[in-house]
């Protein structure tokens, strides 16, 4: 930009030209001065916290007397006697698992039908992405009724096609598939940033490979695919960072029909507790804040991990023009 | 060209062949898409039926709710279920109090983040586009590690159990916005802001006069959704608020679900009510809404 710059200006024009590297020499202090309410917020409600979190990891923590050092007590406690720890993270790491890729392919194929040029396309685009603006707790009631045993509308379809209904939350096999379920009926934004991107890939493009006899599926496949990569990857990392993090939604699948906020949120047998559940339960309801801030810093360290591997690994396979 | 001069060389029997091949081609090309159309119907219907059952149920009575075979419609509409199901919690008192949390959200985020991103976007500093990437890679810190220590420090400023925690972050940028609003800020063209600057315009003003007019459809999509992200979250007020007299309507409405015993009419009309006005908001706005996730997504 600055390079371009100074070419426009005429060489003979000393004056302007000293100017305006005067002004460009000046704009580290205004630059500092706009972005500032970051910098403060960053301070404060990032790094500052999560310093903080970091020391309250090695304490035993009530809130009501002073924090207590256990050293590496709360990190040896979790991984080598935390049952309900080791069952949170087992179960949100196959959510992950499924509920990531599953979204995706769904969102993509959905993304690939609608790029077409059908009639309504708006319409259905408002369907597939209305969900998203339901709130979680009207999902979660939403979808304890829908799930229901008997004459919820989900199994009526499923006793439609033949098969016998399914107690999504009353069984500790079918609990977590309900909530990778529910996440399917959230891809909505999924859909429209996947629609933005088929935008932009260019025309000419599927008209080479038509011209060298590609059908439709190697299109998608040859074409579609590898130019859309770079907002695949950004799809699945912000997807990856959701999954783990899950909270409202199993909240309230699993803990408001069993006693209000003060039961337990974990599904039957706790089968489909989740990380951030288990999370919630030991700070604000049993206040064990030095334990919670350890559970909190591994979930950062896998969060971290993860997404900075998907990040180096996308070399391969992404494709940036 | 060469294939078309081609073509017409051919003998023209030939040429009526390949036009054979061209239309089946075509036919199979409308067969594809009616396809395809019939797939992306029958996904939406299923994708809009729980909205469609929520508000089919809200209007039923309690026997008919899991009746087999399932009621589509209802024998009567039962429009007794609202004023009931808002007789279980103060409804206006709480939309009063989300609003009180929403607003100052939406100005908070707007402002800080329109003022942050043009720091990154319009004024030209060393480090800026590495500090830049810090903004980004804040987005993959998970809320819960800040969480722990931001709420024994809340409590101990004795903020707990007022607003302030859900409202003051806002005033400090927001990374998803700051990203939107620097990449629109970018586009603009560098020439009216240089020519501003060389008049002896302050930042500010060039901010104020130039880039905030120019941006209003950005700025609208940033507002939009800071409004409805603070309007529809359940977890910061439920961690935060604990007094029923500052509930947010989402934690009236998990409330009235998890200490009644069940009544899915009722639930179901009080969903209703909760999700209405932002169904409202979003069928207004929905352009402004999926040209501002656009955004968001293209350039990630």
């Amino acid at each position: 930009m600055a390079l371009q710059m100074s070419q426009e200006l005429r060489p003979g024009r000393l004056s302007l030209r000293r100017r305006w590297k005067r002004l460009q020499r000046g704009e580290l202090l205004p630059g500092l001065l706009f972005i500032s309410p970051w910098i403060i917020g960053f301070l404060c409600f990032q790094l500052y916290p999560i310093a903080s979190s970091l020391r309250y990891s090695f304490t035993d923590y009530n809130m009501m007397q002073p924090p207590i050092s256990v050293g590496f007590d709360n990190f040896a406690r979790l991984f080598g006697e935390d049952d309900l720890f080791r069952k949170a993270l087992t179960n949100t790491a196959i959510y992950a698992l499924f509920s990531v890729p599953l979204d995706l392919a769904v969102a993509l194929f959905f993304a690939l039908l609608l790029n077409l040029n059908i009639p309504g396309r708006a319409i259905w685009r408002t369907a597939f992405y209305f969900p998203a603006i339901v709130p979680s707790v009207a999902i979660g009631i939403l979808w304890v009724m829908l799930l229901n045993t008997q004459g919820g509308l989900v199994n009526v379809a499923i006793e439609a096609l033949g098969f016998a209904a399914i107690p999504w939350l009353t069984s500790p096999t079918w609990s977590l598939p309900a909530l990778i379920l529910l996440s399917v009926w959230g891809i909505g934004p999924t859909i429209v940033i996947f629609l933005a991107g088929l935008q932009d890939v260019p025309r000419d493009l599927y008209d080479a490979a038509q011209l060298d006899g590609a059908g439709p599926l190697r299109l998608v496949r040859d074409v579609t695919i590898p130019m859309l990569s770079p907002v695949i990857l950004f799809n699945l990392i912000i997807g990856m960072i959701a999954a783990l993090q899950v909270f409202a939604q199993p909240f309230i699948l699993f803990g408001a029909t069993q006693g209000g906020s003060s039961g337990n949120h974990g599904g039957p047998l706790n089968s489909a507790l989740m990380y951030s559940v288990q999370l919630y339960t030991v700070a604000f309801q049993q206040f064990k804040m030095g334990y919670a801030a350890a559970m909190a810093w591994i979930l950062f360290v896998i969060i971290f991990t993860l997404s900075l591997t998907a990040l180096r690994f996308s070399n391969r396979f992404v494709h940036y023009e | 060209m060469s294939n078309v001069a081609r073509t017409n060389a051919l003998p023209l029997r030939f040429r009526r062949d390949e036009s054979a091949t061209r239309n089946w081609s075509r036919l199979a090309r409308r067969a594809g898409l009616g396809l395809a159309f019939l797939v992306v119907v029958a996904g939406a219907v299923l994708y809009a039926a729980p909205v469609y059952w929520m508000l089919i149920t809200s209007f039923k009575s309690t026997p008919e709710v899991f009746r087999m075979p399932p009621a589509w419609w209802p024998q009567q509409l039962l429009w007794s279920n609202y004023p009931e199901a808002l007789g279980y919690f103060p409804f206006v008192q709480y939309a009063g109090n989300t609003l009180r949390i929403a607003l100052p959200v939406m100005i908070g985020t707007t402002v800080s983040s329109a003022l942050v991103a043009y720091g990154f976007s319009r004024l030209r500093w060393r480090g800026r586009d590495l500090v830049f990437y810090l903004v980004l890679a804040t987005l993959m810190i998970p809320s819960w590690v800040t969480l722990v220590p931001l709420y024994i420090f809340f409590n101990r400023i004795g903020w707990v159990d007022t607003y302030r925690p859900l409202t003051v972050p806002a005033f400090f940028g927001d990374p998803f916005s700051i990203f939107l609003l620097r990449q629109f800020f970018l586009r603009q063209p560098q020439d009216l802001i240089d020519a501003a600057r060389v008049d002896g315009a302050s930042h500010l003003r060039i901010f104020a006069q130039i880039i905030v007019p120019l941006a209003k459809p950005a700025l609208a999509v940033v507002a939009l959704f800071s409004f409805i992200a603070a309007w529809t979250d359940f977890f910061n007020p439920l961690i935060y608020l604990s007094n029923p007299d500052k509930y947010t309507l989402q934690l009236g409405l998990f409330n009235f679900f998890s200490q009644h015993f069940v009544n899915w009419p009722g639930f179901m009309a009080a969903t209703t009510v909760v999700l209405a006005p932002i169904a409202i908001l979003f069928f207004l706005t929905q352009k402004t809404f999926i040209e501002g996730i656009t955004f968001t997504g293209l350039r990630g």
